[in-house]
């Protein structure tokens, strides 16, 4: 079950699925917020690794991460194993335009669950939240 | 013109921007997102794209202006519209984008202000053909703001908004 597997939700929260995108660019932010909105998962869009690595700090929890891996001030990979570092145990899946197989799997290596290419579809999301339930 | 003339059409026209290769199927999950608690959203994300673009082309720009060119700084740049093109299915400026970044990491400025003249009119492309769609698809849009504002700035809006309503009062919808 998720609550158990992720750790603890704070008390009073529903059993509704949440996600954290993280991404620099404002139209992936819009469209990744609207797949998931579509799906009925309640989700916060932030821009950058460290802006993720924050809004944990401050105390929230999430099902799902969307994790860009290009981005400013901290990048996709350095968030990744700094919330690992943390001990955050949510499903991280890796969201970006990089197809070398050698900067996959440096990804990977950070500590993600999965990895989709971008853009990212209806099809590859509820492929990465069957990671999720399975 | 009748009802299933300008349906064909609006279809017709459609169909060709995605087999001349200026929209990809990315643009199809954009429309597909689109529902009656959200229908604005691909309107809404399309100009989104525009504003954004034409902020990261005027930089770039200037950046090709400079005495000493920061190409770092202009590949972060085209990475940008890359990412934004490839999201709404741009798939024309988004394969120019590849190229322009070949071009940064090369310091090719040459080859930099060439890709950046082929970017700005594929853009200018893909924008005046998407205004075009858009424009029959706003009419009901425009036409339920009509009724809140007094007025309406263009004649030819208001034209579109009544072609729009006659199609939708004759019972028949807007093709998807």
């Amino acid at each position: 079950m998720a609550q158990s597997k992720h750790g603890g939700r704070k008390l009073g929260q529903s059993n509704k699925m949440t996600a954290l995108v993280v991404d620099d660019n404002m139209i992936n932010r819009t469209i990744h917020h609207r797949l998931l909105d579509n799906l009925g998962i309640e989700n916060e869009v932030v821009s950058n690794g460290k802006e993720a690595v924050d809004i944990h700090y401050s105390g929230k929890m999430f099902d799902l991460i969307l994790m860009d891996m290009d981005m400013p001030i901290m990048n996709g990979i350095e968030a990744t194993k700094k919330l690992r570092e943390m001990g955050i145990r949510s499903v991280i899946a890796g969201v970006s335009s990089r197809a070398m197989e050698e900067e996959i799997r440096e990804f990977m290596e950070a500590g993600l669950d999965d990895y989709q290419e971008k853009p990212l579809t209806m099809s590859k999301l509820v492929s990465i939240i069957h990671k999720i339930n399975g | 013109m009748d009802l299933v003339q300008l349906q064909r059409q609006l279809v017709d026209y459609r169909t060709s921007l995605y087999h001349e290769g200026f929209l990809d199927e990315q643009f199809t999950q954009l429309q597909s997102l689109q529902d009656e608690n959200n229908p604005d959203f691909v309107v809404e994300v399309v100009s989104l794209f525009f504003k954004d673009s034409e902020r990261l082309l005027n930089e770039l720009s200037k950046a090709l202006e400079q005495q000493i060119i920061d190409f770092k700084r202009m590949d972060a740049q085209v990475h940008q519209l890359k990412g934004s093109s490839s999201s709404i299915g741009a798939h024309r400026v988004q394969k120019l984008c590849i190229v322009f970044r070949n071009y940064c990491e090369a310091q090719n400025v040459e080859g930099c202000l060439k890709c950046l003249q082929q970017v700005k009119h594929e853009y200018g492309s893909i924008k005046t053909k998407l205004e075009s769609m858009f424009q029959v698809n706003l009419g009901p849009i425009l036409y339920q703001c009509s009724k809140l504002v007094s007025g309406i700035d263009s004649p030819f809006c208001f034209f579109e908004c009544q072609l729009e309503q006659q199609i939708l009062n004759a019972g028949g919808s807007i093709p998807v």
